[in-house]
């Protein structure tokens, strides 16, 4: 039985692996193929993990299994549990995992070895830059995690102007411990040196971006942890690290530069932080409160709706924390009863994740097809009757198109502005996570409702049902 | 530089190629999900931590707790992030009960 074991048998396993990554992720693309995708690069990573079982000289066994068996424990019900509206935060905190196991074993390495003493230099600095970035991204993940979660607060936290020096001064403090060590340095403190102030980097990084810019963090933090796998693979000349670590890299870099492209924002510039709440709402507040704004009861904005030929629907972050989706869903079958068109308009940022909303309409089994996206929609709001906006506050505020001062001048947005008329469901009148205000509010064809979004929804549907 | 090396560098650069590839195939729509697959699929760190774990003689106590965190950091991320996916990729699927029930309605 010894081929089992051999290195060119493994090897071999390796690359059925990770044609099994590629072939699922491939078969993603379409939401009917999506779910056997998922199982098709799930059984790429159970090849993979048989494969490195199998390599000669396998020990600790039951430490091994230890790690596996409370690893599974724990993350079964995680999953089971969340909920769809904490998606973003639970992938924020799995990616973090992930990082922090590369930092983590880059250390025990690093003990291992001796300080990287008799390995090849490639190796080593492919080992200090997963180590490095997997600290940062476990560090930053959690932050994001936390800022999603609630527990820290979503507005930006930072040091100001003093921010971009000392982050760039950790960044150096980093580099310079990984020279060391790089250059045969053999002190553990380096090594710990090292993860410290790359850690301190994660903090400071994510720590002022608001949360409206999540997205984009949440795809950058798995690009690098993507990263730093694909380096890990480098270092321990393991074929399936490479590719799988290389691939989400790839992916998690597309993702990240779609998104910010979406928010017409430069990925330096969200890293540099200070969207959130830096930039203050340029002068609007002085005219605010003269400026008229129309109220409207949930009994008006349901015959609005029952008398109108088509209605677009554009959630946002807002219908998220309500949990409203079966609601908005509900009362979409009540419109379609009485023969009103219902779309959806989903802009590529709503929401603190890309396709954050379509996750939570699918939940609410909203059909696939009344979902679309940004430029197919923006063609149509002229001859829409009426939009409804659940929760959705920067992604339709005109000023990105009119307005060269705004600070999200140039950001593509929903045109619901073009519509008949509008209903904007909100709190108050206060500012999104931006902190901008929204023209949209002031124009004489909107309506707000205000009142939680899930309340109202749910008002809506009883007149709409009496109608 | 030795040829494995420069092996793994050319490895490197085509998987990057493949996965720019397949990703940008992916609808906007589907975009969550993706993230939480590719997500999970980067939870193949946990094979580095088994290759040094298992492939490590005496490596003492310490190391040995930061090894088996990292197994269980990174079981975490692989197991949770391909159930997660799957539930959400679910929610996507139509039900099947669901569209017939529909047509009756509106009939």
């Amino acid at each position: 039985m010894s081929w089992i074991q051999d290195p060119a048998f493994i090897n071999i396993l390796y690359i059925i692996s990770f044609s099994l990554f590629i072939y699922g992720l491939m078969k993603l693309t379409g939401p009917k193929t999506a779910v056997q995708g998922n199982w098709i690069a799930a059984a790429g990573m159970g090849v993979a993990v048989v494969a490195t079982l199998l390599i000669r000289g396998m020990s600790n066994w039951w430490l091994i299994a230890l790690g596996v068996v409370v690893g599974t424990v724990i993350s079964i019900p995680a999953a089971y549990k969340v909920k769809m509206t904490a998606m973003p935060q639970m992938v924020a905190l799995f990616n973090g995992l992930g990082g922090g196991a590369i930092a983590l074993i880059s250390w025990a390495q690093f003990r291992d070895t001796g300080g990287f003493a008799e390995e090849e230099l490639s190796k080593v600095i492919a080992s200090l830059f997963a180590a490095l970035v997997g600290s940062i991204s476990f560090w930053g993940s959690n932050v994001a995690f936390g800022k999603l979660q609630e527990i820290l607060p979503g507005k930006p936290v930072g040091l100001g102007r003093l921010q971009q020096p000392v982050n760039l001064l950790t960044f150096v403090a980093a580099v310079v411990c990984a020279v060391a060590i790089a250059s045969g340095q053999t002190s553990e403190w380096w090594m710990i040196g090292l993860l410290i102030a790359s850690a301190i980097l994660g903090l400071m990084v994510v720590l002022p971006i608001g949360g409206a810019d999540m997205p984009v963090v949440i795809s950058l933090l798995n690009a690098l942890t993507g990263l730093s796998a694909a380096a890990k693979g480098i270092a321990l000349d393991n074929t399936a690290l490479i590719v799988a670590g290389m691939i989400v890299g790839a992916s998690g870099s597309i993702l990240t530069s779609l998104m910010a492209k979406a928010m017409n924002r430069s990925i330096p510039a969200i890293v540099a932080g200070g969207f959130g709440g830096g930039g203050t709402s340029g002068g609007g507040d002085t005219g605010g409160e003269d400026r008229h704004v129309n109220s409207t009861s949930a009994a008006d904005a349901a015959i609005q709706m029952a008398y109108a030929g088509n209605v677009v629907v554009v959630p946002g972050y807002g219908l998220a924390v309500a949990q409203a989706q079966h609601l908005v869903k509900e009362m979409a079958e009540l419109l379609g009863e009485k023969g009103i068109t219902v779309s959806y308009a989903i802009h590529p940022v709503a929401g603190r994740m890309p396709g954050h909303m379509n996750v939570l309409l699918a939940e609410a089994d909203v059909p696939y097809e009344a979902l679309k996206e940004m430029d197919e929609i923006n063609s149509q709001f002229g001859q829409t009757d009426v939009s409804l906006v659940i929760g959705a506050n920067d992604v339709t505020n005109p000023a990105a198109e009119t307005n060269p001062d705004s600070p999200i001048y140039g950001m593509p947005i929903l045109k619901v502005n073009q519509s008949q008329s509008v209903i904007v469901l909100k709190r108050s009148m206060s500012p999104g996570f931006a902190g901008i205000e929204n023209e949209l509010y002031y124009d004489p064809k909107t309506a707000m409702l205000f009142g939680d979004a899930k309340s109202s929804v749910a008002d809506i549907v009883e007149e709409l049902k009496q109608l | 530089m030795d040829s494995e090396l420069v092996q793994n560098l050319g490895i490197l650069v085509l998987a990057g190629f493949a996965g720019f590839l397949v990703i940008s195939k992916v609808p906007n729509t589907l975009h969550t999900p993706l993230m939480s697959a590719t997500n999970a699929v980067h939870g193949v760190v946990v094979l580095a931590a088994l290759i040094v774990l298992g492939q490590g003689v005496d490596l003492g106590v310490f190391n040995d707790i930061l090894l088996v965190i990292a197994i269980i950091f990174g079981t975490i991320n692989v197991v949770g992030g391909f159930l997660v996916t799957d539930r959400m990729l679910g929610m996507f699927k139509g039900k099947p009960g669901d569209k017939a029930k529909k047509q009756e309605e509106t009939a």
